[in-house]
């Protein structure tokens, strides 16, 4: 039982880490219709970043751990957002309106651009953060919970609490909704489509670069090409909750991260990354519309 | 076949039938792994190019194929080239097993689908169901093959062998382009709808296609496995699927001298710049961006579909101006 609840607690805390990248997917697909391949490199970029911002600026010894990591997550996150936006730019802004396999290919031409750039620039080595957070462990209910993976479920949760209160309450977000549900009425009404684009093209990534950070001081490890397993992962995750659904990333990352933890814990460790692939084609295959979600297959 | 494509054709095999004499081991070697993603190359076109169907997990096939070669050459003794047709069948069994339910999915859907078996296949071939597989190490001692008695073991010999699949390759697959069947798989790809309201059968050619894809994939697995004699899951990572989809598309995706000019290329660019070995993804992946704007259609892309009649096709050509299915306006 206790062990159960543990890993019910642990999965969560990865799952919404699958949550917050599910985001940067769902949201693109939503407007765009286009699964953003590079997404999950974003995500590492994210977690690079705050390595390399963490180590140069010392935030945390200048203003403290808290504020220092919130500002260095601001930095990050911006960052990411950047590039999220030269992206869009790049690699699918002079695709609008070609066949879905030219974005395609470019989406997953960016993301091996983008990895392979970043092993030019950090060598192909594992690459370790140092110890920032405190490695304490608080008892609830007789149960062993380490606060950095509270830490890590109370900054994912927040963040996907203020995307979805930006989403549903204000003019933006009221807009971004219109152009996903549809972008030539959205454009009727006056809503500029190609800014809409841009904004999901900075929110996304700027969530996935997030996330990247979280992964990085969670498990102290990364590596240049982690992006595409959690990039998987967390697209099952959007299909899982129905993709271009907001709501429905945010359930299928948890969900995703509990089923993974508690199928590690109880079937196989060994098995663990084919878990994801498992639900991914399960979900496909008997409800291809996810959880919350729009219908995905053709009646051809 | 055109007049153009048939020189092409036989200037090449002139020039790789002589190529022994010019170039040592080394290059001998790349040649023959140039064959052997020409193979996948073409095994692939079918599923991609031909029949329409994002297959992003190539390399499952290939190493259904190449495992099912190198199991029954270690434990049943069978020799390699005889175990050939079974890995084929073998990996087209799996394939249509694999593809039934998901066929029907939207191109994007299916792609994320085909990486997931790819990603499956290797995570099952390291845990080494019933000590099959060798895990992690994979399977090693696999029985050099032979044909009429002459035992293939030097990369000059491979050659041969590898090269002459590849010509009875390319053979079989330009006579499926023009057979009722390539004709359906083209009409499908066009418009799906309209190919099913003149009544083909798209679900079921489609599963075919896709078979016959993975099948051919099969095979050039089981010619890996007796190239190598060692084979482990290593070697069929997602980057080898990346890597066949990369050839198809940069050479001209349904187009069969385009696909063997994309596989050639990818394999021999790397080689010709091995300085820059560790920057040859990152180019790979600027130029798929880079080909995606400027070319889409791939460097030989296919042209349309030619009639006998002179006058019919000169008519068609003045009524629709179109550039017709390289998708080039």
């Amino acid at each position: 039982m206790q062990q159960l609840l543990e890993q019910l607690v642990n999965g969560l805390a990865v799952g919404s880490i699958y949550a917050l990248i599910a985001l940067g997917y769902t949201m693109v697909y939503g407007v765009l219709r286009l699964i953003n391949f590079a997404h999950g490199d974003l995500f590492t970029y994210g977690a690079y970043l705050g390595l390399t911002l963490l180590g140069s600026f010392a935030l945390q010894d200048r203003l403290g751990p808290v504020a220092g990591l919130a500002v260095l997550a601001v930095m990050v996150m911006g960052l990411v957002a950047l590039l999220g936006a030269l992206l869009e730019r790049a690699a699918y802004r002079p695709l609008r309106g070609s066949p879905r396999l030219s974005a395609v290919v470019s989406a997953l031409g960016a993301s091996i651009f983008l990895q392979n750039a970043l092993m030019l620039i950090y060598g192909a080595r594992y690459q370790v953060y140092p110890d920032v957070l405190p490695q304490t462990a608080v008892e609830v209910l007789g149960l062993h919970i380490p606060v950095v993976r509270l830490a890590v479920l109370g900054v994912s949760v927040a963040m996907m609490a203020l995307l979805f209160l930006f989403v549903q309450k204000t003019r933006v977000g009221t807009a971004v909704r219109a152009a996903a549900i549809d972008q030539d009425a959205a454009r009727l009404m006056g809503i500029d489509v190609e800014k809409v684009v841009l904004l999901v093209f900075v929110i996304g990534p700027a969530l996935g670069g997030a996330a990247g950070l979280l992964v990085g001081l969670y498990y102290g490890q990364i590596s240049f090409t982690m992006g595409w397993v959690y990039g998987m992962k967390a697209f099952t995750a959007a299909i899982l909750g129905g993709i271009g659904n907001i709501p429905g990333a945010m359930v299928g990352g948890l969900l995703l991260g509990v089923v993974e933890a508690l199928g590690s814990a109880y079937l196989s460790h060994s098995w663990k990354d084919g878990i994801a692939f498992f639900v991914l084609i399960l979900v496909l295959i008997v409800r291809p519309s996810g959880l919350l979600g729009e219908r995905v297959a053709e009646k051809v | 076949m055109s007049r153009r494509l048939a020189i092409g054709y036989g200037v090449a095999a002139a020039l790789l039938a002589a190529s022994p004499l010019a170039l040592d081991a080394y290059w001998l070697d790349v040649l023959n792994n140039v064959a052997l993603y020409v193979l996948l190359a073409l095994s692939l076109n079918v599923i991609l190019g031909d029949a329409g169907l994002f297959n992003m997990g190539q390399a499952a096939f290939y190493a259904v194929g190449a495992y099912t070669a190198a199991i029954l050459s270690t434990r049943l003794q069978l020799p390699v080239l005889w175990a050939l047709p079974v890995a084929g069948l073998v990996a087209a069994v799996f394939a249509a097993l694999v593809a039934r339910p998901v066929v029907h999915l939207r191109g994007d859907y299916l792609l994320i689908v085909t990486i997931g078996v790819g990603e499956i296949v290797r995570i099952v071939l390291v845990n080494d169901p019933w000590g099959l597989t060798g895990g992690a190490n994979g399977i090693f001692g696999i029985a050099r093959p032979s044909l009429f008695g002459l035992r293939i073991r030097r990369p000059q010999e491979f050659l041969y062998l590898l090269w002459g699949f590849v010509a009875l390759t390319v053979f079989l697959f330009h006579r499926l382009e023009q057979s009722r069947f390539g004709r359906a798989l083209v009409f499908l790809r066009e418009d799906a709808v309209a190919a099913e309201g003149s009544g083909i059968a798209t679900a079921r050619y489609r599963l075919y296609a896709f078979a016959l894809g993975a099948g051919w994939a099969g095979m050039a697995g089981a010619l890996y496995a007796a190239k190598m004699t060692i084979i482990s899951p290593e070697s069929f990572s997602f980057w080898e699927s990346v890597l066949v989809f990369l050839m198809v598309i940069l050479g001209g995706s349904g187009s069969i001298p385009g696909v063997i000019v994309g596989a050639a290329l990818v394999v021999v660019l790397p080689e010709l710049f091995r300085g820059l070995a560790s920057a040859r993804l990152l180019v790979f992946g600027l130029l798929m961006m880079v080909m995606m704007v400027v070319r889409p259609q791939g460097i030989l892309p296919v042209r349309a579909r030619r009639f006998r009649e002179r006058r019919a096709a000169a008519a068609a050509a003045a009524a629709t101006p179109a550039g017709g299915p390289g998708g080039r306006a």
